[in-house]
């Protein structure tokens, strides 16, 4: 490796470690303040892109200045902390106090908005910006010729690094952040304006990623992909770095950017793993990042968002649900194709979706990346079957469940190291890291189109008979999960989430039966994928994708996290709804976003939990107490 | 006799700050010995220390011929040492019978089994302990349905169903009625002397510590300044100024002395 191939290569790591901090300070400074990882984040990156290629070429068109152009930058970046101040106001004001779940999904639900609203406005063909007028050209550096543009980004992270420091040690804005970074609730107890607080720190936060987007128009067309794509980034980095801390930001920024400039050289497929694997080995050592404190745990007894007392089947509900399963297993006696797909599907969703509950509902552990490990079955079993083993149908089956389960065991010895945010944000990560690598590695995944050819043992290839393999393994997965929740392991893991402590201090290896809790729900979920793939006939990421985690965590919620079988009846509830109404309109996205904020705010107990009170309510002539969760929610 | 506890010259720093030094006591089965001082005086390090959430510096800790130095929490329990915090700790989406079945299923092991239904398991058992803080008549109740002063209860029966030899009370009365405070030392006394459990809390509360304690040990910036009964405390001078000051120990006992002759 000569010397002029070091220095090009330190230098472009450099200014993607810029460009990636700028956005990543917005994420951490958020936290910080509100303790709210916001998804959203990676939109607004996105809508200042979009921002900047309408707003600077007009700009241009009367004077082709390096200032304008920049007046042009700033402006989206204005425009976009514009859209967080509303943002706050309309949204993020009314769940300060709500469970992380419901916080996450909640913006997330602005992610999906914001993607149909570009969609609508910039369409679907990328765009591409100007130049920055007087920085077209290269500049000679031994002998190689290196964009000027990239060289002056090198110096806007440390600009803005410094310029944040200022803010916060110089202005009464600034110091206000730190200490609600420290301690928000004294913060509060102080008298100080915190509603301002909030409204500014999300400007600050939307203009920074704003900027951060603004600024990669002559790198990069605007696209409507470049959300997802860089929220995973900026969550590695305020994760590694530490959340809520800035310099934190800034330094795991430049470690991973320098990391993947120079492991491209040595492993060039597999610089993803290396992050991975950097990013795991920071959260074993310093499990809040390298310059994070630890969560200060407010000591107060909450009753959880989960599964409380745990009942068993009533004579009543035993009946209903033998009923539902004679129902379901009429269908393709009964229905017609259509229907014996939809419920192929939603047996197999059902499944993912009850082993997700396993670990929401009755662990506590909030797992944003559930399609993962439905993902690695559906492909373990696909590549079998289409690879150079042409391995049998039967064979696969076998080995989706396995796949599954060894991923929740690889990623879910680290993921149970932590707790609360950090798991959500390792959970999601772990999840796209998985999707990257599914994605990327073409030759052996095909990539973006996947592998066609997945196709049932021939004894299983009609649709009727392969609803009846998929019955049998997915209800009895569902029925042997569900007497988890009933045993001693399952009673374990909802002691553990009650209280850690109590269960610490009665011998409980909490962090063993978390992990093993993950394993048995990956496999489950693992074997679902496998089942997935063959009623698909083909395997590709969709299956792995943040959006399908989204899904089963709908699922859950739509039938609510208290109940044991509410999982069931929430993915036959969103699953029919969405696979009939998606093809009736172009705003899907929009129209499930608008359904997850409106689960978040008004029916945050899904339909099993709001049938529960309902029957409460009618049981009981006398004023019906508040239900625990709302009393928890309001005390909270 | 050999004391169920001894721990001998303990100390720990946290960088500049002495939170222990030469801490040495024992205490014996049966025997209620309270930890007090002012704040900061390196009363929770101790218990810490003991109950395993921290490593001391330097010192022993021996449970019963064992030494538990340094040990992890989870084995220092093995070993016989229950504990109740500060904030009671429950499972509060538990009934009351079913939190102290769950420590009774932790206690034989039985975590990660997949057998049969949980409530199925120690009921009976789980009763008996219940029965002996008085709670068997809510056994069925959520937990979170009770006052504070009985989920207090659970929380002792729930240390009592692992049998241990020593029981750690981090401020077993705080946030209590004062009426509850006496009722729950008075339990925990006479269930220490019924079954032999040594017990070791700390407590601001100083009716529960003068009226309940057998022993008291009095910490001040880590050391130990005095120890001994109820009453050899009471009358121990450096503990009143440590407590009152000077002029404060003054007003203390002039404000005694007004209020016998107004009786």
């Amino acid at each position: 490796m000569d010397l002029s191939f070091f220095v090009i290569q330190t230098l472009s790591g450099l200014a993607s470690a810029s460009s990636l901090f700028v956005i990543a300070s917005g994420l951490t400074i958020v936290f910080g303040v509100t303790r709210i990882v916001n998804f959203a984040h990676g939109s607004f990156y996105m809508l200042g892109a979009y921002m900047a290629v309408t707003i600077v070429p007009w700009l241009l068109e009367f004077d082709r200045s390096p200032t304008l152009f920049f007046v042009g930058v700033l402006a989206s970046a204005l425009v976009v902390g514009v859209l967080g101040v509303i943002m706050e106001v309309v949204l993020l004001r009314r769940i300060y106090r709500v469970p992380e779940l419901f916080q996450l999904l909640a913006t997330f639900g602005v992610v999906l908005i914001v993607q149909d609203v570009v969609l609508k406005i910039w369409g679907p063909v990328d765009i591409t910006g100007p130049r920055a007028p007087g920085m077209r050209h290269g500049i000679e550096i031994l002998g190689q010729r290196f964009p000027a543009y990239e060289l002056f980004l090198i110096f806007v992270g440390p600009a803005v690094l410094g310029a944040l420091l200022l803010i916060m040690h110089k202005t009464r804005f600034g110091v206000l952040i730190r200490a609600a970074t420290q301690d928000r609730e004294m913060v509060g107890a102080l008298g100080v304006n915190q509603a301002m607080l909030f409204t500014g720190t999300l400007f600050l936060g939307a203009f920074l990623a704003g900027l951060g987007g603004a600024l990669q128009i002559p790198r990069l067309p605007a696209n409507t992909g470049m959300d997802l794509s860089i929220i995973t980034e900026a969550f590695v980095v305020t994760v590694i770095g530490g959340m809520g801390s800035v310099p934190g930001a800034f330094i795991a920024a430049l470690i991973i950017k320098m990391l993947e400039a120079f492991g491209i050289l040595i492993f060039p497929k597999i610089t993803l793993v290396l992050v991975f694997l950097l990013m795991a080995v920071v959260l074993v050592v310093k499990p809040w990042g390298l310059m994070g404190k630890p969560e200060v745990a407010s000591g107060r007894a909450v009753l959880p968002e989960g599964i409380l007392n745990l009942k068993g089947f009533s004579r009543k509900e035993t009946m209903v649900w033998v009923v539902l399963t004679l129902a379901l297993l009429l269908v393709p006696i009964l229905g017609d194709t259509y229907k014996v797909k939809v419920g192929i599907e939603i047996m197999v969703f059902a499944l993912a979706a009850f082993s997700l509950n396993l670990l929401i509902g009755n662990g506590g552990i909030v797992s944003f990346g559930h399609a993962a490990y439905f993902g690695v079955g559906a492909y373990a079993a696909g590549l079998l079957v289409t690879g150079p083993l042409k391995a049998p149908m039967e064979l696969a089956l076998v080995a989706a469940p396995l796949a599954g389960g060894l991923a929740a065991a690889l990623f879910g010895y680290f993921i149970v190291r932590l707790s609360g945010i950090y798991l959500a944000m390792l959970t999601l990560a772990f999840a796209q890291i998985t999707y990257a690598i599914f994605f990327q590695w073409v030759e052996v995944t095909g990539g973006d189109n996947g592998v066609v050819g997945v196709w049932p043992s021939r004894w299983a290839a009609t649709r009727e008979v392969y609803f009846y393999v998929v019955a049998v393994l997915a209800l009895t997965s569902i029925v042997a999960l569900r007497h988890l929740f009933y045993t001693p392991f399952g009673y374990t893991l909802r002691a553990a989430r009650d209280s850690a402590n109590r269960a610490d201090a009665i011998g409980i290896d909490v962090k063993t039966h978390r992990w093993l809790a993950f394993i048995v729900a990956g496999a489950a979920a693992g074997l679902a994928g496998g089942l997935y793939s063959f009623s698909k006939g083909s395997i590709d990421p969709t299956m792995i994708s943040i959006a399908m985690s989204i899904d089963f965590l709908m699922m859950i919620l739509t039938g609510g996290i208290q109940t044991v079988m509410g999982p069931l009846v929430g993915t036959a509830v969103f699953h029919s709804v969405k696979d009939f109404f998606m093809p009736l309109t172009d705003f899907w996205r929009f129209f499930l976003g608008v359904s997850i904020i409106a689960i978040v705010l008004i029916f945050p107990k899904g339909v099993v939990g709001a049938l529960d009170g309902l029957r409460e309510r009618l049981g009981r002539r006398a004023p019906t107490p508040a239900t625990p969760a709302a009393v928890a929610r309001e005390t909270a | 006799m050999q004391p169920l506890l001894s721990v001998t010259g303990l100390e720990k720093r946290f960088g500049g700050v002495t939170a222990g030094k030469d801490v040495t006591f024992s205490l014996a089965a049966g025997e209620m010995l309270a930890i007090i001082g002012p704040n900061g005086a390196g009363k929770s390090t101790t218990f810490n220390m003991v109950g395993g959430q921290l490593t001391p510096d330097a010192g022993s800790i021996v449970l019963a011929g064992q030494d538990i130095t340094g040990k992890p929490p989870r084995e220092i329990w093995r070993l016989g040492v229950g504990r109740t915090f500060q904030i009671a700790q429950t499972f509060i989406s538990m009934s009351v019978v079913e939190n102290v079945q769950m420590a009774l299923i932790s206690h034989h092991g039985q975590t990660r089994s997949v057998k049969e239904a949980a409530t199925r398991l120690h009921r009976d058992a789980a009763i008996g302990f219940l029965a002996r803080v008085g709670m068997a008549d809510m056994a069925d109740r959520p937990v979170n349905e009770l006052a504070y002063g009985d989920v207090k209860r659970v929380e002792l029966a729930i240390a009592l169903a692992s049998e241990p030899k020593l029981l750690l009370m981090d401020e077993p009365t705080a946030g209590m009625a004062p009426k509850e405070r006496t009722a729950l030392m008075q339990l925990t006394s006479d269930i220490a002397r019924a079954h032999g459990i040594g017990v070791l809390f700390t407590e601001h509360d100083m009716d529960s510590v003068f009226g309940h304690a057998d022993r008291i040990l009095v910490l001040v910036r880590g050391e130990i300044i005095a120890t001994g009964t109820p009453d050899e405390v009471r009358s121990n001078q450096r503990v009143k100024q440590v407590y009152l000051g000077e002029a404060g120990s003054q007003a203390a006992l002039k404000a005694r002395r007004q209020a016998a002759e107004a009786h």
